[in-house]
C-alpha cells in the first residue's frame, strides 16, 4: 500500500501524476488515428522537430510554449510542403524537416553548455519539473484536444479511412488535416516535460496498438486506447519514483510490457483456437445413414444420407 | 464469352445532359492523359468505359469527381462547372482493391459516411439517418450486418456495402471504378444486375471496367476509350474487332451468332495475332539474352 500513498505526500508527484495521466490518455487518443493512418513516425519526427524549438526559446527567454508552439507549427507546415513535392515522400521529408530542427537543438546545447541537465529532462522526462503553469497547459490542452476530436470525429474518421474518397464526399480534408496536425503538435510540447523527446513517440503509438489488438470496434479502440494510456501514465510515475528512473521511460516501459503481454495472449489464442466441443465432425463411419429416393438436376436417384437434422433451405 | 440481351433503350440521347466536357485536356507531372476530349453522359444513362490500362479511364473518373483538375476545357456535372471542385449529388465507389479492408470500422459506419454532406455535422449518427442507413442495406439484401466489421463479410457484400455508401444520398450520378474486378463471376453479374435495377429506377451509371464480355451482357451504352473516344454506342455496334482492336491496340476477335456477341479477349489473342518478323538485329539481341 506504501508504494501507492507514499509518494502522493509530495505536490511534485501528486502534479507529475496528474500530468502523466493527462498526457497518457490524451496520447493515447491522437495515437488512435496515427496508428489506424500508418503515420506512427511522424509523432517521432515531430518530438525532435519541437526539441530544436524548445531550445532556442530558452536561449532567447521566450516563452518556451509560444516558442516551441510556432516552431512545431512551422515544422509540420514545412513537412506537408516537402510531403507535396512529389518526388519525395513523406516519411523523408519527415526525416529531413525534423532530424535538422533537432540538431539546430544539439548545437545550440553544446555552445551553451549549463543548460545540459534541463535538456536531458527535455529528452527523457522528469517529474520533478512539472509547474503548476505545465500543469495548466497540460490540462487544457488534454481538454481541448479531446474536445476537438469528439466535435469532428465523423471528419477525422472518414479522412483517416480514405482521405481521397472522403474529399470527393464533401469532407474538407486539408483542414481536417491542418487541424489533426495542429492538435499533435500542442499535444507533444506539453508532453515533453513528463515524457521526453525521445519517448513521446511510444506513448502515442503503444496505447492504440495494444487496442487495436484487443478489438475491431473503431470506438472501442478510441476507449480502450485512453484508457491503456492513463494506466500506463500512473503506473510510470509510481515506477519513476520508487526506482529513480526518469518517468518518459518507466511510462514506455509499462505500455511496452502491456503490448508484450497482450501481443502474447493473441498469439496463444490464434494457436489453440479448436472448434467448441460438439462442433467438431463425427468421424464418418459413426454417422448414423439411411437412403431415401430422391431428384437431383431432372435424375431421380438413390444415395446414402447422413440422419442430420433437416435443413429447411435444402430443396432435395 | 458473351450473349447480347435484346430490347433494351439503346439510345440514351433522349435524356438531359447530366456531364458534359468540352475540349478537356488533363494531366500530370508534365504528363499530357488526354487532350481535347468531348463526352456527355446523359440522364438515366448506364455506360461502361472499356479501356486498356493506362488508357486514362480512371483519370476521366476523377475528372468528373472534380478530384483531378483539367488544364483547358470545362467540366460540368448537373449545369455547374467543376474543374477541381467536388460535385454534390455524385456517388462515388472505388476499386476495391484500394480499400484498407483492415481498419476497423462496421458496415454502418462505412455507410454513414455517404452522408456527411447532408448531415449536420454531428459526432453521432440521428435516428434519421440510422433509419436511412438501415432501410438502404434491407434493399441491397445486407441489412443484418449493420454491425459488422467490413473485412468479415464477402467480396459481394463488401461491394455492395460501398454501392450503399454511394446511394445513401440520393445521387443523380453513380461513378463506380471497376465494381466487377476482384469479385467472383457469380458477384460480377449479381452487381451489374443490381446497377442495372437502380438505373430503371432513374440512377445514371457510369462504369470503368475490363470485363467486355460482362458490358456486352448487361450495358445497354459502352464508350471504348483510350486517350481519346474511339466510339460509343450499343455494344451490339461498337464491339466490332476493328474498333477494340483499336481501343486496345491489339487484335481482337469478335463472334457474332444472332443476338449473341462473343468477345475474345484473353491476352493471348492479342499475341496470336500480332504479326512480328526476325530480323537480323532482333535475333542477335535474343542471342545475347542468351
Amino acid at each position: 500500500m506504501s508504494f501507492m500513498t507514499t509518494p502522493l505526500k509530495y505536490e511534485f508527484f501528486i502534479h507529475g501524476l496528474i500530468a502523466a495521466s493527462l498526457v497518457g490518455g490524451v496520447c493515447g487518443l491522437i495515437g488512435v488515428y496515427i496508428v489506424l493512418r500508418r503515420m506512427s513516425y511522424i509523432g517521432h519526427g515531430l518530438s525532435h522537430a519541437v526539441f530544436g524549438g524548445a531550445v532556442v526559446s530558452t536561449v532567447m527567454k521566450w516563452n518556451f510554449y509560444l516558442g516551441a508552439g510556432l516552431w512545431g507549427f512551422f515544422s509540420v507546415l514545412l513537412i506537408n510542403y516537402v510531403a507535396g513535392k512529389k518526388k519525395i515522400g513523406a516519411d523523408a521529408a519527415i526525416g529531413v524537416v525534423t532530424t535538422a530542427s533537432f540538431a539546430v537543438g544539439v548545437a545550440i546545447i553544446s555552445q551553451y553548455r549549463r543548460f545540459t541537465k534541463n535538456f536531458e529532462a527535455a529528452l527523457f522526462g522528469n517529474i520533478l519539473g512539472v509547474t503548476s503553469e505545465d500543469l495548466w497547459m497540460i490540462t487544457i490542452v488534454a481538454l481541448v484536444s479531446a474536445l476537438l476530436i469528439g466535435i469532428f470525429y465523423r471528419q477525422l474518421l472518414f479522412t483517416t479511412f480514405d482521405a481521397e474518397v472522403a474529399r470527393i464526399y464533401g469532407v474538407p480534408v486539408g483542414w481536417t488535416e491542418s487541424l489533426f496536425s495542429l492538435i499533435l503538435a500542442a499535444v507533444i510540447i506539453v508532453s515533453m516535460q513528463v515524457m521526453g523527446v525521445t519517448m513521446i513517440a511510444a506513448a502515442i503509438v503503444i496505447p492504440a496498438v495494444v487496442a487495436r489488438l484487443i478489438t475491431d470496434s473503431f470506438n472501442k479502440i478510441v476507449f480502450l486506447s485512453v484508457l491503456i494510456g492513463i494506466f500506463c501514465g500512473i503506473f510510470g510515475m509510481y515506477l519513476s519514483f520508487h526506482l529513480n528512473v526518469s518517468s518518459g521511460a518507466t511510462i514506455v516501459l509499462v505500455g511496452a510490457a502491456i503490448f508484450l503481454i497482450t501481443y502474447l495472449i493473441q498469439l496463444l489464442k490464434e494457436r489453440t483456437v479448436l472448434p467448441k466441443e460438439g462442433t467438431l465432425p463425427a468421424p464418418l463411419d459413426s454417422v448414423p445413414t439411411h437412403q431415401h429416393p430422391h431428384e437431383h438436376a431432372g435424375f431421380f436417384h438413390v444415395h446414402e444420407h447422413s440422419n442430420h437434422e433437416e435443413d429447411p433451405s435444402e430443396t432435395e | 464469352m458473351a450473349v447480347n440481351q435484346s430490347g433494351r433503350e439503346k439510345s440514351p440521347e433522349s435524356g438531359k445532359s447530366l456531364v458534359s466536357l468540352s475540349n478537356v485536356t488533363c494531366g500530370y507531372h508534365n504528363r499530357v492523359v488526354f487532350q481535347n476530349l468531348s463526352l456527355q453522359i446523359f440522364q438515366r444513362q448506364f455506360a461502361g468505359l472499356v479501356g486498356p490500362s493506362g488508357a486514362g479511364k480512371s483519370t476521366l473518373l476523377k475528372v468528373i469527381l472534380g478530384v483531378v483538375p483539367v488544364l483547358s476545357g470545362t467540366v460540368m456535372v448537373s449545369g455547374t462547372q467543376v474543374n477541381g471542385r467536388h460535385p454534390p449529388h455524385i456517388g462515388y465507389v472505388p476499386q476495391i482493391e484500394t480499400v484498407d479492408w483492415d481498419f476497423p470500422v462496421t458496415v454502418e459506419q462505412v455507410v454513414a459516411m455517404g452522408l456527411y454532406r447532408q448531415s449536420r455535422r454531428l459526432p453521432w449518427l440521428t435516428r434519421e439517418e440510422r433509419k436511412r442507413i438501415k432501410d438502404l442495406l434491407e434493399e441491397l439484401g445486407i441489412g443484418s450486418y449493420a454491425h459488422r466489421q467490413i473485412k468479415a463479410l464477402s467480396g459481394g457484400e463488401q461491394q455492395r456495402v460501398f454501392l450503399a455508401r454511394a446511394l445513401v444520398g440520393n445521387p443523380e450520378l453513380l461513378i463506380l471504378d471497376e465494381p466487377t474486378s476482384g469479385v467472383d463471376l457469380k458477384t460480377q453479374h449479381a452487381i451489374l444486375h443490381l446497377l442495372g435495377e437502380l438505373n430503371r429506377r432513374g440512377v445514371t451509371i457510369l462504369i470503368t471496367t475490363h470485363d467486355l464480355n460482362a458490358v456486352a451482357r448487361h450495358l445497354p451504352w459502352v464508350i471504348c476509350f483510350n486517350k481519346q473516344i474511339i466510339a460509343q454506342g450499343d455494344p451490339d455496334e461498337v464491339f466490332t474487332a476493328p474498333v477494340l482492336s483499336r481501343t486496345y491496340d491489339s487484335e481482337m476477335s469478335v463472334i457474332r451468332h444472332g443476338d449473341i456477341i462473343l468477345i475474345d479477349d484473353s491476352p493471348k489473342a492479342g499475341l496470336h495475332f500480332k504479326r512480328h518478323q526476325h530480323t537480323p538485329e532482333n535475333q542477335g539481341r535474343r542471342g545475347r539474352l542468351k
